[in-house]
């Protein structure tokens, strides 16, 4: 089978995603890992808070499978789903929420910042906008490096509001950057509703002020949010410059851990529910002669194993050292210099 | 050995960086066409184009956090901050996004990036345009921040900025770039970051201070009654502890001479550490020479007597040498 092994690298599970069964896998494999985080919060091995992603699983499927693995990605803290789509293993995110070695940034990130250079997945940022510049960034290394690589930032409807977002896209656009922003217009940025929030309900509107294309897509079609990529991405590595897509999804639980989520319109979660993604992703590969028509519960019963398998091996690892705290804050502090080549 | 500009300082050490690695750029708000718009990176358009030199729109935050996603994909940009206070508004970027990359990533990513900025007071641009602010990065772990005093250090410091594997502010005192020096130029040239120098050596007294109060410093020394030991700090984080201990096991008395509030500066930390670690070795209190923490004011005669004067720093010194007490600042000292 495809990625349920623990021992596949962060490459290979990123590589495995051309096939179609496994961009389901991997949607369950999404869904399986934020319920089994919000048990072991219960079960009091996370600290602090997480930031879940039920619900917004074909988003992150649908972006991994577009891009190449030395394409950078830069997203916020609502990224769990995100890293392990782009290759992160079970254990890799697991072990980071739980503070363990094992940890995609061994242990001394937690939930809101994961990492694997690897599939190209810089830090993810805690703080809200932060990571549209730096995509900017990465693609002016792209170009001025010659390398026809691009970068990918995802962020969420909230974002939009921010500072960094207009400053992000008006830079690319001028600079003609090969970015692709993707906004996740979950519906709600934190506690709040857009509508109380945000001048327009449709972020890809706001393309217009930067004069790129703004396209809304339906981000529970990973097929949809696949097809706007590949548009995107190839206009971006044509050197035409950045895109603004819009990802029309929903989160399934609250911002946090300590949010109910009681601010919904009634009626509403039950709507988007009827368009699961992975409901929708199971009928076409049943109809694709892919999956057995009651092929979709045996497959997500073996991906729950897996997961538990994964945090099981997590539970079992150790704490970080305590010298882990001094390591890495400068040069000085790190035992040589172990920089990640990009693009050689 | 010819004179040039310190400002010319900064140009010559971009250029050479430039010169001799592809992966510099240079990124700011009219740092390209227009040259600077304290012309320090006049020329630099022409001789290295467009892809490496590149005006950016006024936008901080933007640009900033482009130079850091940049830095991380293998370019070393050196980013301009026209003046400091403009960092206010992209703060984020340098602070909680570059000082943490190696962090996070294990030492897998870094952010070699500069940015440089003109800083400090003296030449009336009032409060929004005039402060140093080193006192928003000394405190934030994975930053270095330096403040360059002549064209020489200004040359040494860059040059070693632009070489380091992390962010590195390189604060320029504004009011320096039009003064005219006798400047060797060699490329092979550096400043190691967290190392201090003696500019003038003494023996009652150990005065550190940096940036544009280095020459005030000396002036103040050379009409002091006491045998004044001078230290230009150069790198304000890592600072230079051995430099500075070992100075003040010879003299006996500290005083650090600031461009910064009294309650944020950094010779707080200077001399809590000396006062913890050599406290034996102290023949008086240490005593900072600070600005009162106020904004700077506009006016000329207000501007002047809020930065220590060479007349002030001289009495200062002079009272703490002569009584080993230290003298009261002169804000808690008005009559």
């Amino acid at each position: 089978m495809t990625s349920l092994s623990n021992s596949n690298s962060p490459l290979a599970r990123r590589e495995a995603l051309e096939s179609r069964l496994e961009q389901l896998t991997r949607m369950i494999e999404i869904r399986s890992v934020e319920e089994r985080i919000q048990k072991l919060f219960g079960e009091g091995h996370i600290r602090g808070s997480t930031h879940l992603a039920n619900g917004q699983e074909a988003v992150s499927v649908g972006i991994a499978r577009s891009i190449d693995p030395d394409d950078i990605v830069t997203c916020t803290y609502r990224g769990h789903g995100h890293a392990l789509a782009l290759g992160v293993t079970t254990v890799g995110v697991l072990g980071e929420i739980c503070g363990r070695t094992v940890g995609c940034a061994g242990g001394l990130g937690g939930s809101m910042h994961l990492v694997e250079p690897a599939v190209g997945l810089l830090p993810t940022a805690a703080i809200i906008g932060a990571g549209l510049p730096i995509a900017c960034g990465a693609g002016l290394a792209a170009r001025t490096r010659g390398k026809d690589r691009i970068a990918v930032s995802i962020f969420g409807d909230g974002s939009s509001n921010i500072g960094a977002f207009h400053e992000a896209l008006n830079f690319a656009a001028i600079l003609k950057l090969p970015v692709v922003f993707v906004c996740e217009n979950n519906l709600y940025g934190e506690y709040s509703r857009i509508d109380l929030t945000t001048a327009v309900e449709d972020i890809a509107l706001r393309a217009t002020s930067y004069n790129m294309p703004g396209v809304m897509v339906d981000g529970q079609d990973v097929d949809a949010v696949a097809a706007a990529m590949e548009t995107a991405v190839a206009r971006a590595r044509r050197g035409e410059g950045p895109s603004l897509l819009e990802m029309k999804t929903y989160r399934y639980s609250g911002h946090s851990r300590s949010d109910p989520a009681t601010y919904r319109r009634p009626g509403e979660l039950d709507q988007w529910l009827k368009r699961d993604p992975i409901d929708i992703l199971a009928r076409k590969l049943v109809e694709e002669k892919l999956l057995a028509a009651d092929g979709l519960e045996p497959l997500k019963a073996e991906v729950r194993d897996a997961v538990e398998r994964a945090a099981q091996e997590v539970l079992a690892s150790p704490h970080p050292d305590l010298g882990e705290i001094m390591s890495h804050v400068s040069a000085a502090s790190a035992d040589g210099d172990r920089r990640f080549a990009f693009w050689q | 050995m010819a004179k040039i500009w310190v400002r010319q300082a900064v140009l010559r050490a971009l250029d050479d960086a430039m010169k001799e690695d592809p992966d510099v750029i240079v990124m700011g708000e009219d740092v390209a066409a227009a040259g600077g718009p304290f012309k320090v990176t006049e020329g630099l358009l022409a001789e290295h184009g467009p892809s490496r030199v590149i005006d950016t729109p006024i936008s901080e935050m933007g640009f900033l956090g482009a130079a850091v996603g940049a830095a991380v994909c293998g370019l070393k940009p050196v980013v301009e901050i026209m003046f400091i206070e403009f960092i206010g508004v992209a703060l984020d970027q340098l602070s909680t996004q570059a000082a943490t990359m190696r962090y996070l990533s294990r030492g897998r990513l870094t952010t070699p990036l500069v940015v440089r900025a003109s800083a400090g007071a003296g030449q009336g641009f009032g409060c929004q345009h005039s402060q140093m602010l080193d006192h928003w990065f000394r405190g934030t772990p994975g930053l270095k921040v330096c403040v360059t005093s002549n064209a020489r250090t200004t040359y040494g410091l860059l040059r070693s900025a632009i070489d380091d594997p992390d962010p590195v502010v390189v604060l320029e005192p504004r009011i320096l770039y039009s003064e005219r020096e006798e400047f060797e130029h060699d490329p092979a040239y550096r400043i190691p970051l967290g190392q201090a120098e003696i500019v003038r050596p003494g023996t009652d007294a150990t005065v550190v201070t940096c940036g544009a109060l280095v020459r005030t410093a000396l002036e103040a020394a050379a009409s002091s009654r006491a045998n004044v030991e001078v230290i230009d700090l150069l790198t304000l984080w890592p600072w230079d502890r051995k430099t500075v201990a070992e100075s003040v096991a010879r003299t006996g008395r500290l005083v650090t001479v600031e461009e910064s509030t009294a309650t944020a500066g950094w010779g707080a930390d200077i001399v809590s550490t000396i006062a913890v670690e050599h406290f034996g070795k102290l023949k008086a209190a240490p005593h900072r020479i600070t600005l009162p923490d106020a904004p700077v004011p506009y006016s000329g005669v207000l501007e002047a007597r809020y930065l220590p004067s060479a007349t002030y720093i001289a009495e200062q010194v002079d009272a703490l040498v002569s009584t080993n007490q230290p003298p009261l600042p002169w804000w808690r000292n008005a009559a």
